[in-house]
């Protein structure tokens, strides 16, 4: 008498988020100040879109850093993408902007968090529009969503309002602009300097461009959230005074003003 | 710990003897906090003595600056790894507040705006080992350092120099403040390295 | 001080904890809300890390590390609710 087959089964998340050493396969600069890199995990479990992962950098007397970052890629593969912006006075981000080289070991300690993530409407029956909303380097878990969106040819409405400096601070400008081009609704704010012909002048984003760009609160949008802590408790309080429940809202903000 | 990553050797962390052991020496004042900067203006300002039995002794802004500042020279010690050395204060002396209140109590706990508590022994306070400090470095403290007054007990891991206090209340037991409950030394002696549980 | 979001908590719990605590549902015990830790307001750059009510700013856990040991509090939550492992 033989069992049957064993059903396969989804491993606890404490046997998925693991300390892991990835290998950098490819580091390009993306703006002036931020760097894309794609680190090849050979035991990389996956991971949804929005999760983050913490990188752990050892000096030779044993002193560590740490830093968390959002991941750029999702799905199974064991190829994640982060985009780093180097921050003036930060400890981990100059070094894997500046010093980090293509075949360089990292710890890894990841994939994390359940809260800030996007699955697709095949999985979660949610029919609802989804709003994003980003503060600079605050895209990049934006970018991961949007790809797994555009993978699954998920039905689901989605819109991304990008707030930035100036337009050399755009993340991955040229894949947003061919998902804008395939139902992505894409909207940028430039708070310092605007493109050339832009119809408005640069300035900070305000709760009128807010009410233009993004999904009324009527659609019962999911919203998220991602940028330094000023913009991201600007933005949410203007969203509840639209009218948006705080149920609906999300936010994943990571210090700073 | 065998990982090393390669090329990374950290920020230039300086080594000085004067520095307790696992401290390094900073020149900036790194600003930790557990919860959201109090914004009190000093016209609002009170702070109390409650003794073990429950009396009370208040005092306004002015009324205990009154009591006399000094100036105060002194290294602080964050459990966090960093260390200012001589670091110019100005306060006044635990000892003069606390001069003419009777109590047979022996330890203190420390109470800020905000809800913040940490405990001391009540002879680590006196003999001039202790201050409610208003500057630092020459300027009135910020908010954000502990203004417009916090505790000055530079002996002790700098968790205890509680930021923005507002009284002491002296108790018979040693309880544990709020980073003592969470897992931080019930004493606090840089020099014997107690940090933790 | 500025304070980040309960995803943050998310590195420093996964090696205790079987579950994902910031998808987890707690009661504050000061003012009764009740929502997901993801939402907490976190505070990070302080001896340790402390998640704090978003309703109303009550201490709801506490993480403290050393080199070989974590001291965690979850006192400021009545209880935490977690889905079941199918």
């Amino acid at each position: 008498m033989s069992a049957p087959p064993a059903e396969p089964v989804e491993p606890p998340a404490a046997a998925r988020t693991a300390w892991r050493v990835g290998t950098v396969v490819e580091a390009r600069p993306e703006t002036s100040s931020a760097r894309r890199l794609v680190i090849d995990v050979p035991d990389w479990p996956g991971n949804d879109a929005g999760q983050h992962l913490d990188v752990r950098l050892t000096a030779p007397d044993g002193y560590q850093a740490q830093r968390s970052y959002s991941i750029a890629s999702s799905g199974s593969g064991t190829r994640i993408e982060l985009a780093v912006d180097q921050l003036p006075d930060g400890e981990v981000s100059p070094f894997l902007v500046e010093d980090v080289m293509v075949g360089d070991k990292l710890e890894l300690h990841g994939p994390l968090g359940g809260y800030f993530i996007w699955m697709p409407q095949a999985d979660t029956h949610d029919p609802r529009p989804v709003q994003l909303i980003a503060g600079g380097s605050g895209v990049v878990p934006f970018l991961a969503m949007v790809r797994a969106h555009a993978e699954a040819a998920d039905p689901t409405p989605f819109r991304l309002l990008y707030a930035v400096r100036q337009p050399d601070d755009v993340f991955y400008r040229q894949e947003l602009t061919q998902l804008a081009a395939n139902g992505l609704q894409l909207d940028f704010v430039y708070s310092r300097t605007a493109p050339r012909d832009w119809p408005v002048p640069a300035g900070r984003i305000t709760k009128d461009a807010l009410a233009g760009f993004a999904i009324p609160a009527s659609e019962k949008p999911r919203v998220f959230i991602c940028g330094s802590t000023g913009f991201v408790e600007l933005v949410a309080g203007w969203l509840i005074e639209l009218g948006h429940a705080a149920g609906d809202i999300r936010t994943e903000r990571f210090g700073g003003k | 710990m065998s990982f090393i990553t390669r090329g990374f050797s950290g920020r230039n962390r300086e080594r000085d003897p004067r520095l307790p052991p696992g401290q390094t020496k900073v020149e900036d004042w790194p600003v930790l906090s557990a919860g959201p900067t109090p914004k009190i203006d000093t016209a609002d300002w009170s702070f109390t003595v409650t003794t073990e039995t429950g009396a009370q002794t208040h005092w306004s802004w002015d009324e205990l600056r009154a009591l006399g500042i000094e100036d105060i020279t002194t290294d602080i010690h964050c459990v966090t790894h960093w260390s200012k050395l001589e670091m110019p204060w100005r306060g006044v002396p635990i000892d003069k507040i606390l001069a003419g209140i009777p109590t047979k109590a022996k330890y203190v706990m420390a109470h800020s705006y905000g809800g913040y508590t940490t405990n001391v022994p009540l002879d680590e306070l006196l003999n001039g080992q202790a201050w409610v400090a208003f500057e630092a470095e020459g300027a009135p403290l910020d908010p954000e350092h502990g203004g417009p007054a916090r505790l000055l007990v530079p002996h002790l891991y700098f968790w205890k120099s509680a930021k923005w206090v507002n009284g002491l209340t002296l108790m018979d037991g040693n309880d544990p403040g709020f980073w003592e409950q969470a897992g931080y030394n019930l004493h606090g002696d840089p020099w014997k390295e107690e940090r933790y549980w | 001080m500025n304070h980040v979001d309960g995803n943050a908590l998310a590195g420093q719990l996964s090696d205790l904890f079987a579950f994902d605590l910031t998808t987890a549902v707690g009661r504050c015990i000061n003012c009764g809300t009740s929502g997901m830790l993801g939402a907490a307001m976190v505070y990070q750059a302080a001896p340790g890390t402390v998640a704090r009510c978003p309703h109303c700013g009550a201490v709801l856990a506490t993480i403290v590390e050393s080199d070989d040991r974590i001291w965690l509090s979850l006192a400021g939550l009545t209880a935490i609710e977690v889905p079941k492992p199918a």
